[in-house]
């Protein structure tokens, strides 16, 4: 009875998501006492996949003709890859968000996501994970021998253990019913879900044109640039940016609010942040209250000398 | 073109969120439900979809008596007809398995739900009804172009969006794109007379067998009072975020 974590990959290669996965199956697979196996789907270069071994994953099945947005043939590869497994474990990702639930309903297996901390015990699992848009904590238990948790990208540290993982293959091409056209991307940019750092932004920046400073501030420090609701609702940003209960989720562990007032709506996205800074003009803001670190005043004032002190300290 | 969409009713996104009976319920009381955003843009979509190709609109919800404003209110934005499984729903797989074995004995076209709930966000139900009616499913949606049994979808990824095109019938999970926040409809006093006398069907619920359980609740601790540095002294906070917290 293994622990089976899919590995989700991008253009051929993981993210610290991924790792996150593998970290969190390997001190799964402590507690049961078994070990950690891996399932890769689409093409990952050998050297791609050893790297799991060092985050616990003793053997990885790679299906390298199966396409991950294709839930049918995924979930048929993983539930073929699953049959020795008592929990299965999966990052919560966009494209995990297809597969979990459909492999729960074939295998009859419990399903909890947004998962946040490992359990405790090994029979029942039991996890606590994100509910109501972060603003309460659910404990929650799985009643059935197989388990699926998806975990919240950004609750766990990686934890290298270094194992020697094995690669078999599978050829398998099943397809579903689904075809992939291809893809847009923009390149070079940090997920948001995934970013140790988002510098996010909102009406108080005036129009689109004054991007710029949020953007080079984001450069500077590594991190992916997010917005309110209302910013991409009126078109100056991509939805894709969009933070808050009805957008993405946000657990970095320094999440700048530049010009945002601090709707309940868009704290619930991000409050699972570890650090948060507020800069607004408005000192009644709620965001003040959110915050751990503040600053009244004018974000074309304060952001051009962020960015020159930080570049001090890098300097 | 059938085409269904699965509705949840969820507290209005502005609302404090409490439990009661020693954490292990949420506080319903003094709350002000809404059609789940997601389902909203799903709905809107399907609105738009019949007017363009003909067709029927159904929406679909498992829930007690409390849900049936928030389908009236599904109806008064325009769908024909709406079915109400009896339930209070407490688990993903068994909502799932309700849906799907009415649209077992009565097939649809196209199946949209919201791609989450915005009260206990598990994320699974839209995904399991595809599984369980062996149909595909793409999710995050946020495209959809419907030509005869075709559809040409876009999904939302990690930095952009994926293509694809799939046969109908379909599961879509949707989501703010789908449909802009602008072109989401406010009912009139017509759509809310025409509302009372259109459709509602009660179902009574079969499954029973939860596969996950809610054991108890807590919010997060609050933060303490927030560290406020002067507009001129921004070197301080530089400072702070560098020594203090240690995250640049």
């Amino acid at each position: 009875m293994s622990v089976l974590v899919y590995t989700e990959s991008w253009d051929g290669s993981f993210r610290k998501s991924t790792f996150e996965a593998a970290s969190y199956a390997s001190e799964t697979a402590k507690l049961l006492g078994t070990e950690v196996v891996a399932i890769s789907l689409g093409e990952v270069s050998n050297d791609e996949l050893t790297k799991l071994g060092n985050y616990g994953v003793s053997k990885v099945v790679s299906c390298c003709a199966i396409e991950k947005g294709d839930s049918q043939a995924a979930t048929n590869a993983i539930a073929k890859t699953a049959n020795d497994s008592s929990v299965l474990i999966f990052s919560n990702t966009n494209t995990a968000k297809m597969i979990a639930p459909r492999l729960s309903a074939k295998l009859k297996a419990g399903i909890v996501s947004n998962v946040i901390t490992l359990s405790e015990t090994a029979s029942p699992l039991k996890v606590n994970r994100q509910a109501f848009s972060s603003k309460a904590i659910e404990l929650a238990t799985v009643n059935t021998a197989t388990a699926i948790l998806a975990i919240a990208p950004n609750s766990f540290k990686l934890i290298e253990t270094g194992v020697n993982c094995t690669i078999e293959e599978d050829s398998s091409n099943e397809k579903g019913a689904i075809t992939i056209e291809g893809k847009e991307t923009a390149s070079g940019k940090i997920s948001i879900s995934e970013a140790e750092i988002v510098v996010s932004a909102g009406r108080g920046l005036k129009g689109p044109e004054n991007w710029g400073m949020i953007e080079e501030l984001a450069e500077l420090l590594g991190a992916a640039t997010a917005c309110s609701k209302p910013v991409s609702d009126i078109g100056w940003r991509p939805h894709g940016e969009h933070v808050g209960q009805t957008g993405k989720a946000v657990a970095a562990d320094l999440y700048f609010a530049i010009g945002i007032s601090g709707a309940i709506q868009h704290l619930a996205g991000i409050n699972s942040s570890k650090v948060i800074v507020a800069i607004n003009t408005d000192p009644e803001a709620p965001f003040f209250k959110a915050a751990d670190y503040g600053i009244v005043g004018d974000a074309f004032e304060v952001v051009p000398k962020l960015i020159e002190e930080i570049k001090q300290l890098r300097a | 073109m059938n085409i269904v969409v699965c509705i949840s009713s969820v507290p209005d996104t502005t609302s404090k969120i409490n439990f009661t009976e020693n954490n292990t319920k949420f506080e319903s009381s003094g709350i002000q439900f809404v059609i789940n955003p997601n389902d909203e843009f799903g709905l809107t979509k399907a609105m738009v979809l019949k007017e363009a190709i003909g067709g029927t609109v159904k929406v679909i919800t498992v829930g007690d008596a409390t849900s049936e404003p928030i389908i009236r209110k599904t109806l008064a934005i325009g769908a024909d007809s709406a079915v109400r499984i009896n339930k209070a729903a407490t688990d993903s797989y068994t909502t799932a398995l309700e849906i799907a074995n009415y649209l077992k004995e009565n097939p649809a076209d196209l199946i949209i739900a919201g791609k989450e709930s915005l009260d206990y966000n598990g994320g699974a139900v839209p995904a399991m009804i595809a599984e369980m009616l062996g149909l595909p499913f793409v999710n995050a949606c946020n495209g959809l172009e419907i030509a005869g049994t075709n559809a040409k979808i876009s999904r939302e990824i990690d930095g952009g969006k994926e293509n694809l095109s799939s046969s109908l019938p379909l599961v879509i999970g949707g989501q703010k794109g789908l449909v802009e926040e602008s072109a989401l409809r406010i009912p009139n006093m017509r759509g809310i007379m025409q509302a009372r006398s259109k459709p509602l069907e009660v179902i009574e619920a079969k499954t029973t067998e939860d596969l996950t359980t809610s054991i108890s609740f807590e919010k997060p601790a609050e933060k303490e009072a927030c560290k406020l540095v002067d507009a001129d002294n921004v070197a301080e906070l530089v400072s702070l975020l560098h020594n203090e917290a240690k995250v640049i």
